[in-house]
C-alpha cells in the first residue's frame, strides 16, 4: 500500500515578518534554540481511523517535536510537560507565559476532523520575544498519513528558522539485516526518514544489497543475489515485482539512478576487471564510461546531471574521481592516505560525501574539487553516507567490531556534531535517502 | 551431524601440512567441523553424506576428498589477488582432478575481509575468483564449465574482526553443486 505520494493541499499561506529567530546549520558552537512545542488542540473531538483528534493532536506534536529534535538544530520542549493550549489560542499565542517558560519559540497548531474524513492539521511559529508569526501552514491529509502533515510541519518550522530547504517528509530504503555474522539475512526495507511506517518488501531468501530509490519513489534499484546470479534490479513498490536492469554474463553491481530517474549507473566486473556502465532506466544497450585496468565502482551524479563522481583504485589506492556524465575527462579530487570510497554527491551540489579508509571507516565530506575535507564520524566502521534531501544531513551505517558484526542505521549532520541512531526493527545496513515528498 | 572417521583424519593431517606454510596462511585454525554449518561454503565436513565408501567418483563429495581440507580454496593478502606458490599447487591439484571429470561445472567464489567498503569488496571478490579461474583455465579446465560469483564481504568464513579471521576469509573457494 503505497498510497502516499499524493500532493499535501496547503490550504493557508502567510507571508512571514522578516526573521528575527534564525539557526545556522553550519554553526558548530551554536546555542540551541528553544521551542515549545504544546499538543495541538481540536476544535471539536471527533474518531477516524487514525484514533481520535485529540490523540492525534498529541501524536502530531510529538513527531515535530522529534523531528526539530532529531535534527540537532533545536531544544524542542514538550508536548508532554508543558501547559495546555486551548483551540483559541492557537492563533493568539499567550506569549508571556511561554516567555516565562523560557521559550524563544513556539509552534501551534491543531487537528481537526473534516467531514469528507480527511484530515486538516494547522501548523503555526511565533516568535515569542517579538510576539509575533512567523509562518504558518496547513495540511490536508488522510487520517492514516497523519505523520505526514507532522513532517510537514517540521519542515516548514526548520527551514523558516534556519533557511534551509526541507528535508523531514521523505523515506529511506535499506537493508534490513538479521542472524549470525557469516549468514546474515539481508531483506529490503523502506521506512520514513524516522524510521517509522517501516515495510519489508523482500522475505531474505536471497541476499539483497545496496537499495536506492527512484526520484518519484516508485521504484528500488538494488543488487540482489537471486538464483545465485547477482544482478541489479529494479523492484516496483506497486505491483511488488522485480525485474532484471539489463542482461549480463557479468556481474552488475553497485547501482545508482540518475537525478531525473532516467538512467541507471551500475558497475559491472568483467574478468576481475570492474568498470561503470550506464543504462536507461527503462533497459536497452547499456554505455561504458570508465575504462582503466582497476576497479572503478560507486557513480554518483551531480544535481544536474553533468558530472559523476566514483571511486577507482587505478592509483594502487581507492580515491576518488569526477568524470564528464559521458565518462570523458576524469579528474582525481582526492589525495589522502589510506582510502576514499562510496562518494555520493549532495543533492544541493555543494559538497562530496565518502567513507574514509584509513583502518577505520569514517564518514567524511569534501568539495567537488577536494577541497575542505571534513570527517564528520568516529567510530570502528562507518560506511556508505546517503544526503538527506537538502543535503544537510547524512545517513549511514555502522558495523559493530567482532564477531557479532551487527548494523545500524545512524544520521549525523554536517557539523559532525548530533548523531544519532534511526531505530529500525531489526539491524539495518545501506540507507538511502530518497528526495522530498510532494 | 555425524563425522565418520576418514574425515577425522583427513582434517588431522591436512592441519599437519598447513601447520608450517608461507605468509598467507591464515594464522587462526579453521573452525571445529561442528561449527561448519555456519561457515556457507564447502569445507568437505558438512556434506550431508555419512556413508564415506559411497563417494562416487565425480562427485562433490569425492572432489572434497581428493583435494583435501582448505584444498577447495586459496588465500589472499590485504586488497591483493596474486597467487603463490601455494595457491598455484592447491589449483593444479583441483585441475588435476577436473579434468578427470570433464562434465563437472563449478563455481568459483570470491570473496573478500571486513576491511573493505561493501561495493569495491564485491570488485575485490571478482578479481579473487577469476585469478583462480584463469589458473585452472591454464591448466586445461574448460572456461565454460567455471562460473565465478563474488560475495565480497558479505559471507565470511571466521568471524573474528582480526587478522587471523581476515586472512581466512581472503579467499577463492572452489564450489561443485550440491
Amino acid at each position: 500500500m503505497m498510497k502516499r505520494l499524493f500532493p499535501l493541499f496547503l490550504f493557508a499561506f502567510a507571508m512571514p515578518a522578516a526573521a528575527q529567530l534564525s539557526v545556522d546549520v553550519t554553526d558548530e558552537s551554536g546555542e540551541d534554540l528553544v521551542i515549545a512545542v504544546p499538543v495541538m488542540p481540536t476544535p471539536e473531538a471527533a474518531d477516524t481511523p487514525a484514533g481520535s483528534t485529540e490523540a492525534l493532536g498529541r501524536q502530531v506534536a510529538e513527531v515535530v517535536a522529534a523531528d526539530l529534535r532529531g535534527s540537532g538544530l533545536f531544544r524542542p520542549v514538550g508536548p508532554g510537560g508543558v501547559r495546555a493550549v486551548p483551540f483559541a489560542e492557537v492563533t493568539a499565542p499567550a506569549y508571556d507565559a511561554w516567555s516565562a517558560a523560557g521559550a524563544a519559540a513556539l509552534v501551534q497548531g491543531f487537528v481537526k476532523a473534516n467531514p469528507d474524513g480527511q484530515l486538516s492539521v494547522g501548523c503555526y511559529l511565533y516568535d515569542v520575544a517579538l510576539q509575533s508569526e512567523l509562518t504558518r501552514a496547513g495540511y490536508v491529509v488522510a487520517p492514516r498519513d497523519w505523520r505526514r502533515a507532522a513532517h510537514k510541519c517540521a519542515d516548514a518550522i526548520y527551514s523558516r528558522l534556519s533557511g534551509e530547504s526541507p528535508f523531514f517528509d521523505s523515506r529511506i530504503a535499506y537493508i534490513a539485516e538479521s542472524g549470525p555474522k557469516g549468514r546474515r539475512v539481508k531483506r529490503l526495507a523502506i521506512m520514513d526518514s524516522d524510521g517509522a511506517n517501516h515495510r519489508f518488501l523482500t522475505n531474505g531468501q536471497s541476499t539483497v544489497l545496496t537499495p536506492r530509490f527512484s526520484p518519484d519513489y516508485k521504484q528500488i534499484v538494488y543488487l540482489s543475489y537471486v538464483e545465485k546470479r547477482p544482478r541489479i534490479y529494479i523492484y516496483d513498490i506497486g505491483t511488488g515485482r522485480q525485474r532484471i536492469v539489463t542482461e549480463s554474463a557479468n556481474q552488475t553491481f553497485a547501482p545508482r539512478f540518475s537525478p531525473d530517474g532516467r538512467w541507471i549507473l551500475y558497475a559491472m566486473a568483467v574478468g576481475g576487471n570492474t568498470d561503470i556502465y550506464r543504462v536507461s532506466a527503462q533497459g536497452g544497450a547499456p554505455a561504458r564510461l570508465t575504462n582503466s585496468p582497476g576497479i572503478d565502482v560507486g557513480g554518483s551524479y551531480s544535481p544536474d546531471g553533468s558530472k559523476i563522481v566514483f571511486e577507482s583504485d587505478r592509483s594502487g589506492s581507492q580515491q576518488l574521481y569526477v568524470m564528464n556524465s559521458d565518462g570523458s575527462s576524469p579528474r582525481r579530487i582526492s589525495f589522502g592516505g589510506g582510502g576514499y570510497a562510496t562518494p555520493e554527491w549532495s543533492p544541493r551540489g555543494d559538497l562530496i560525501a565518502f567513507t574514509r579508509i584509513a583502518g577505520n571507516f569514517r564518514v567524511g565530506v569534501m568539495a567537488p574539487d577536494g577541497s575542505g575535507e571534513r570527517l564528520l564520524t568516529d567510530s570502528w566502521q562507518d560506511e556508505a553516507p546517503s544526503w538527506s534531501p537538502n543535503g544537510r544531513v547524512l545517513q549511514f551505517f555502522r558495523t559493530s567490531q567482532g564477531r557479532s558484526g551487527r548494523s545500524s542505521v545512524w544520521q549525523v549532520d554536517l557539523t559532525g556534531r548530533n548523531e544519532r541512531r534511526i531505530p529500525t526493527p531489526l539491524d539495518g545496513s545501506d540507507p538511502a535517502w530518497g528526495p522530498i515528498l510532494p | 551431524m555425524r563425522h565418520t572417521p576418514w574425515k577425522v583424519a583427513v582434517i588431522a593431517a591436512a592441519l599437519a601440512l598447513t601447520a608450517g606454510c608461507g605468509k598467507k596462511a591464515p594464522k587462526e585454525l579453521p573452525p571445529p567441523p561442528g561449527d561448519s554449518a555456519d561457515s556457507g561454503t564447502a569445507t568437505g565436513v558438512d556434506d550431508g553424506s555419512d556413508d564415506s565408501a559411497g563417494v562416487g567418483p565425480g562427485s562433490r563429495e569425492d572432489f572434497i576428498r581428493t583435494v583435501g581440507l582448505e584444498g577447495d580454496r586459496v588465500f589472499f593478502d590485504t586488497d591483493q589477488y596474486d597467487l603463490d606458490d601455494r595457491d598455484r599447487a592447491t589449483l593444479d591439484a583441483q585441475a588435476a582432478w577436473l579434468n578427470r571429470y570433464p562434465t563437472v561445472r563449478v563455481t568459483i567464489e570470491g570473496h573478500a575481509d571486513e576491511r573493505g567498503t561493501r561495493d569495491y569488496n564485491l570488485a575485490l571478490g571478482d578479481r579473487r575468483a577469476n585469478a583462480a579461474k584463469n589458473h585452472l583455465a591454464a591448466r586445461g579446465v574448460a572456461l565454460q564449465r567455471m562460473t565465478v560469483i563474488s560475495y565480497g564481504k558479505e559471507r565470511p568464513e571466521a568471524l573474528g574482526s582480526d587478522e587471523g579471521a581476515w586472512a581466512q576469509n581472503r579467499r577463492a573457494v572452489t564450489v561443485l553443486p550440491q
